[in-house]
This record gives structure tokens, sequence and C-alpha cells, in this order.
């Protein structure tokens, strides 16, 4: 079953695409980021999944309805949705429990209702002693718990997020991934989350659809998009990565300098031709010498290094090749610039990209 | 140019220095803007009329001379009068920008080697330059524009300046077509110095100017600041303290060149305008009424048009916002001129209907109820809107619940914004005014031209104390800075 679905959507501002053919797929309760940089069509999407634009082509369909299409589109007052902005959009002329109760009292329940819900969402998000208080006299944290109530009180079909936490420190951004986190496992709300940092998206998402140029480019859970790059975009967006071109020859993918025995890697068997791959630097090892083991071992020169207190980062040179690696390994693993090193290369990690 | 002269020394004492009584300085730069410039024309003429004058007969006094020095009826009396009333132009841009400079661009300065004498006349002074000018033709342009203090002051003097000249165009038998034409000059001149100024305001490069505050802190002045101090007092006192002074002894004396004696005051000035000349209530009346309908209807229009300009509900929205803001390079006269004949002819024949007063007034005053509006809205983001929406309240509930509460002060201030200069208005009343619609200032301008002074000074008592009563009842609502905010 899907709660959500997009089909083709796509949205022109004159010649310029700026969502293009996106087709996404979202099941009941599940939490699903849209990651990419900056005019990747991320906040485009979710405005026409809000019903703020109308798309060019395409559809959005919620329980089977269609909401959004080029020639009709449900206003947003009526799609039953609610949304958290950058800016919070905390009414600063209403109070703490006002804003928390306007939704409902949209819906016209009863006094009794609104102020018995007001109050359980208030301590869900641990705001209930400020609920007097005006927006103004609040942290930025703590509005941003006034607009996750606000959104979530009412137990709106589809709950998105437009980079919520754009706008806060470092310290309170950490802290109100945990909280998005926390009020999803506990409401189980539909959720459709839009940011351009991959930290925040891997510890909320159930899924993560990567957008670039107006096109998702894979849509999977965190640790598959991390260790299965499909494309070389996703791959560089996601963490850091080593690129290294090989050609299949034989029962071996043969690259500058070494060669990787096929079946080995995964899917091995039907790559063909010349092939890239995406290698992360925590794939790979070094060593002293030559150990006993099945994955290849590539004699190399560390050639430059930095200490980041909770890891190395090495770059090392192939000693027959001109391909430059980067490897991390942990604290007490220290080489010398110039010292000879083997690397040793987990053939499974290696994810061969289009 | 003066204006300038008095204007900037002033800004940079008050942003940048430590020169005492502040507070007050701003009040009485504050009194000059919302003075109207003809009753300050009045006081002149009250202190310097050549022998009459209170300066004059104090030189006589102190020097035993035949005859005065000073004399307001004459093209230095007139630059004066002007200068006094336009410098808060140059005030409010000058001190506006000098806020946005960082002492950091002082330390730069200092560190280097330079004394606060140098730092300030090379750094801090030529970062504000683009201010400087834009307040410098911003007062020009009222200048250009001003009719009433040139009338009071010109016409007795024999010479004419451009709106004096078409006054008389105006008189019996009206000539509107060389009238019209007479205006034309005034209205190019005027478009390109707006023109000339947005380019230099508009330049890039002053990034201190146009980007963030930074830390500021102030100049030590020494004993200098009591030298600035009384500089600042001495342009108040020519502006506000001195023409307000003789203006209200006038106000209560019987005869206002018989001085301050006890058996000269009295209050029938008032009493014989308040009860007993119907025309001047009728006048009162009119001009609280026509500004009070004309802030309205300009407050609203304006807001309209903002919201669907910025929410970009209708196409060419900007055409639409960029009208509202183009009778602004207009100068009353001329706009009056226009009006006169657009409306004054059969079939809308509106001449000497309040309508055509109003209408005048709205035109005028719609830039800035325009820039006021359309602050407030930029202000609101429209997130603010779409959360109501999203949650399920409809446009209007937005609007009600939300834009409503959040821009009402910013709408109260532009509401004031309107209403003070429209009640002080004279260029654009004086020729469309009918036996019936008369308002404050076109009487105080028949009452000059009868010399009947102390009458006249009690109407612009009246006038000024209505006036400061509204824009002190604004400045406890809105807080002190609407004026300053809105002000360009």
């Amino acid at each position: 079953m899907t709660k959500l679905a997009l089909r083709g959507l796509t949205k022109r501002f004159g010649e310029v695409a700026a969502v293009d053919g996106v087709d996404l797929a979202i099941e009941p309760g599940e939490f699903v980021s849209l990651l990419g940089p900056s005019g990747c069509g991320k906040t485009t999407t979710l405005r026409m999944i809000a019903g703020f634009i109308d798309p060019s082509a395409g559809l959005i369909e919620m329980d089977g309805q269609v909401l959004s299409s080029p020639a009709r589109s449900l206003p947003p007052e009526r799609r039953g949705m609610s949304m958290i902005f950058q800016s919070y959009a905390v009414w600063p002329n209403m109070t703490v429990g006002e804003n928390v109760a306007f939704g409902l009292r949209l819906r016209r329940l009863s006094n009794e209702e609104v102020r018995r819900r007001v109050g359980e969402m208030l301590d869900v998000v641990q705001m209930r002693h400020l609920a007097e208080r005006y927006p103004a006299e609040l942290s930025g944290g703590q509005q941003q718990r006034v607009a996750l109530a606000r959104a979530i009180v009412i137990k709106p079909q589809v709950l998105l997020l437009d980079e919520p936490l754009s706008n806060l420190d470092a310290n309170l951004r950490e802290e109100m991934r945990f909280e998005i986190k926390r009020l999803h496992e506990e409401f189980r709300i539909t959720t459709v989350y839009v940011t351009h940092d991959q930290a925040e998206a891997m510890v909320t998402s159930d899924r993560i659809a990567v957008m670039n140029h107006g096109r998702i480019e894979q849509v999977d859970e965190p640790h598959a998009l991390y260790t299965r790059p499909r494309t070389r975009f996703v791959a560089g967006f996601i963490g850091r990565t080593n690129f290294i071109e090989g050609t299949c020859n034989g029962a071996a993918v043969e690259f500058d300098g070494f060669a990787v025995p096929r079946d080995l890697i995964i899917g091995g068997e039907g790559l063909t031709g010349k092939v890239t791959f995406s290698v992360r630097p925590q794939s790979m090892k070094l060593a002293r010498a030559r150990s006993e083991g099945a994955g290849p071992q590539v004699p190399v020169t560390v050639i430059e290094r930095a200490y980041l207190g909770e890891f190395w980062d090495y770059v090392v040179a192939p000693a027959n090749g001109a391909l430059r690696l980067k490897v991390t390994a942990p604290p007490l693993e220290v080489y010398a610039v110039g010292e000879a090193a083997v690397l040793v290369i987990d053939a499974a990690q290696m994810a061969p990209i289009a | 140019m003066l204006a300038g002269l008095f204007g900037v020394p002033i800004a940079w004492a008050i942003s940048r220095t430590d020169m005492p009584a502040k507070g007050f300085v701003r009040l009485m730069v504050f009194g000059a803007f919302i003075t109207p410039p003809y009753l300050g024309a009045i006081g002149w003429i009250l202190l310097a009329g050549p022998n009459a004058g209170w300066l004059n007969k104090l030189w006589m006094a102190t020097t035993g001379a035949g005859h005065g020095v000073f004399n307001a009826y004459s093209m230095p009396g007139l630059i004066l009068v002007v200068a006094v009333t336009s410098f808060p132009y140059v005030f409010i841009f000058v001190n506006s920008a000098l806020d946005l400079v960082s002492s950091e661009m002082e330390d730069a300065a200092n560190i280097l080697g330079a004394g606060t004498l140098k730092t300030t006349l090379r750094v801090t002074l030529p970062l504000v330059v683009p201010a400087i000018v834009g307040g410098l033709i911003v007062s020009f342009l009222e200048a250009i524009a001003l009719f009433g203090a040139p009338a009071l002051i010109a016409l007795p003097a024999r010479f004419h300046v451009v709106s004096t000249q078409l006054w008389e165009f105006f008189e019996s038998p009206v000539r509107v077509e060389q009238a019209a034409a007479f205006a034309l000059p005034l209205l190019i001149i005027t478009v390109l110095m707006f023109w000339l100024q947005r380019a230099i305001l508009g330049r890039r490069g002053y990034a201190a100017v146009t980007g963030k505050g930074g830390e500021r802190r102030m100049i030590r002045l020494g004993a200098w600041r009591f030298v600035m101090l009384g500089y600042a007092l001495f342009v108040c006192a020519l502006s506000v303290l001195l023409p307000m002074a003789v203006l209200l002894q006038a106000s209560f004396a019987k005869a206002w060149g018989r001085g301050l004696a006890f058996d000269n005051l009295t209050l029938n000035n008032f009493h014989y305008l308040l009860f007993e000349q119907t025309q001047a209530q009728q006048a009162i009346v009119n001009t609280f009424v026509y500004s009070g309908a004309t802030a309205f209807a300009a407050i609203g229009l304006a807001l309209a048009i903002a919201y669907v300009v910025n929410r970009r509900i209708i196409p060419f929205g900007n055409l639409l916002g960029f009208l509202c803001m183009a009778p602004f390079v207009i100068p009353g006269i001329v706009l009056a001129i226009g009006f006169y004949a657009a409306y004054a002819p059969p079939p809308l024949a509106l001449y000497g209907t309040a309508a055509i007063l109003i209408l005048a007034y709205t035109t005028r005053f719609l830039p800035i109820a325009y820039a006021s509006s359309s602050a407030a809205m930029r202000s609101i983001s429209p997130e603010m809107e779409e959360a109501v929406r999203i949650l399920g309240g409809g446009r209007l509930t937005a609007i009600r619940k939300v834009l409503a509460p959040l821009i009402k002060k910013s709408l109260a201030g532009a509401w004031l914004l309107v209403f003070i200069p429209a009640t002080r208005e004279l260029s654009a009343a004086i020729f469309l005014v009918g036996p019936n619609t008369r308002v404050i200032s076109v009487m105080l301008f028949d009452l000059s031209e009868e010399g009947n002074f102390e009458v006249l000074a009690a109407l612009g008592a009246i006038l000024l104390v209505i006036t400061v009563a509204i824009a002190a009842i604004g400045f406890r609502v809105i807080g002190r800075d609407f004026m300053v905010r809105s002000g360009q």
C-alpha cells in the first residue's frame, strides 16, 4: 500500500526544469528524506506536495486520490497535511498554547478537547511550562519544538519538513535530529523531510532519496546508500570516497598498479569493459607487511597525512601506477610521510557506479 | 545646501559621540521635521522682520543703531528659513547611515596611526557620502517644491521662485495652460534628481553602509562635546525654539510687537478662532476630517496593492507598485495643477469639493503609505501565512488571524505618517480649496496676507498642539523610531 505517490512530477520555471520527472512512492508511516545540494529541486518538490506550487506535469496522489495535477490542484488547506518551515513560522502574535491550538480550533473541536490535546502535545515536546509564553521569549530550539507540536497535534495525513534545523547551532541541531526521530517513532506519521545535511537524513530517515538537477538519483536505506551508491553523484555527496577506474579482463578487474579478482566484487560477474568504482577511505586498511588473506594487497607509499583526532587521513600512492588514494586509519596506526606500507582492500565494499 | 551644514554634524554627534543631551536634540530635530515650513517662515518674519522683528529690536537696543541688521524679507532670509526647515531630511539619512558604520572601520584607521579627527574626516564621513548626497537631494527637492515659506517671504519682498510664479498664474484670470507648461521643468528636474539619488545610493562598494552593523562604540569628545552640544542647540534654536517661541508669544499677545508685558497677554486670539470665527472652526474640522479620510484611503489602497504585489497574485504587480511610488517625485504644486486641470472642468466638476482635496492628498501621500505597507508586508515571511494554510485555514483566515495582527503596529505608524503631513499640506491645497473646504494651512496663508499675525500665530499653535499630541501618541504606541524607519 502506498500513502503518498509522486508520478513523473515536473515543475518548470520558464525554460528551467526545477523538478524533472520525479517518481517516488512512500509507505504509510514511512520517514523519507529528500537530500541534495541547494537548487536540486527538493524544496520545490516538497512545496508541490504541500500544494503551494502546482506541477507543470505529473501527478501527486494520496491514498489513491489525485491531489495535484497540471489541470487541478487541491489547495493546501484541504490536504490535511502539516508542514514545518525553515523559519519555523511560529506566529509571534499568539502564545505557545495558542499556536499549538490553532489547527485544532480550525477543525472546530470542543474547548475541552483542544485543551486536552494541546496539553498532551506540549508534554511530549516538554514545553507545557512555557504554554503562556510568546515566541519572542523563546530560544530557537524551543520555537522549533513549538513548530513541531503545532504540526503534529492535528495528526496530519502527511508531515512535511523543510530544512527545519538549518537555523540552529550545531549542538542543538544534533539534539533536534533525535527529537524528530523520537516524535516519528511515537506517532508514526508519514513524513517527507527536506535537507541538504546528510547526517540529518541518515539519523532520521527510513529511506533517503538523493536528488540532483531536479531528478532522483537513488532511493535507498541510509546504510545501502552509503555502502552501495549507484551513481557518481550519490557516492560523492554522501561521505567521502575514492573514484578508481578499472578494466574487466578475464577473471580479474585490472586497475592502475593492481588487480582485484572479479568474484570478490559483489555483482562482479555482470561487469564488462571499463568500470568506475567508489571505494570508501574506511573500507581500506594500511599494514606494515603483507599478511595471509584473500583480499587484494597493494604495496604503497604514504605521500600525505593529517591527524584529525578520531582518525588519521592518509593519502597513499601504489608503488607502480599514478593513482592517489585516501585511506583512514585509527589514531595509533602512525605512518610517516614517505614510508612504505601495504594497502589492504576489502573488495566486497567496492561499489561499481554508473 | 545650508541644510547639509546643519544636518550632518548633528547626525554625526548623535550617532557616534558621547555628546550629552542627545535625547533632547533628537526631539528638537523631530520637532523641526513636523513643523510646517510656513509656520517656521512666519516665526522668522516675527523674529527678523525689518525693524519690528525681535532680533532687530535686540540689536538696536544693544548697539543703539537706528535700524536693524536682519531682514527676513530677502533672499538670504528665505534661504535660511528653507534650510532650517529642510535639514531634518539630511539628518535622517546621515544618521541612519552612520548607525550602520562599524567601529571596526575606525579602529582600522586608528591602528594605522590616524587620530580621531583624521579618522572621522577621511574614513567615517566618506563612507556615508552617498547618504549625505541622498539627504541633500531630498532637501533640495523639498526646497524647490516648497510653496508656503517662499510665498510668505518672497511675495512681500517682490521676487519670485518657481512655486510662487506658479501661484501667480492661478490668480485671476486663471491660466492653467501656462502654469502647466511652467511646471514641466520643475517636474523634469525632480525626476532627474531622484534618478541621480537612486544611482548614488544604489552603488555597491560601500559595503560598510549596506552591510551589517557590527560593534559600535562612542567616540569620546572630552570638552569638545559641549561645543558640539552648543552647535546642535544653536541649530535647534534657529529651526524650532526661536520661531516657536515668538509664535507662542504672538498667539497670546494683543499686539505682538509690544513684547512680553503682562498687560499684553490675552486669550482673545484663541477665543476668536475657536468660538467667534466660524470659518476657522470649519477649517480646523475640515483639516482633520480630510487628513483622517486621506490616511485611511491611502493606507487601505496601499495595503491592498502591497499584498497583491508581494504575494504575486496578479501579473505585472511590480508595475503597479511603481505607479504607487510615482507621485513621490511630483512636487505638490505640480500635482495640484494636474488635478485642477483634470477634475475641475466638467463632467467631473469637482473643484471646491472635499472629494478633490481628499483625492489629491491621497495621491500625494500614497507613496508614503505604499512604502510603509510594502515594508511591513515584506517583513512578514510568507511562511507565516503558509503555516496557516497547511493547517487548514484559507487565505482570509491567514490574513485575519496572522497577517493583520502582525502588521497593525506598522500600519498605525503609516497612518500617522500620512496624517501628519496631510494636516499641514499647503502647496496642493491652496490651488484646490473652495469657499467651504478651506483647511488650516490655507487659512494661515490668507491671514498672513492680511498681516494678522496674532490670530495667525494662535491658529498655528492650535495646529501644532494637535499634531504634536497625535505624534506623541504615535510615539508611545509605536516606538520612537517609526518616523526614521519610514523616512527613506
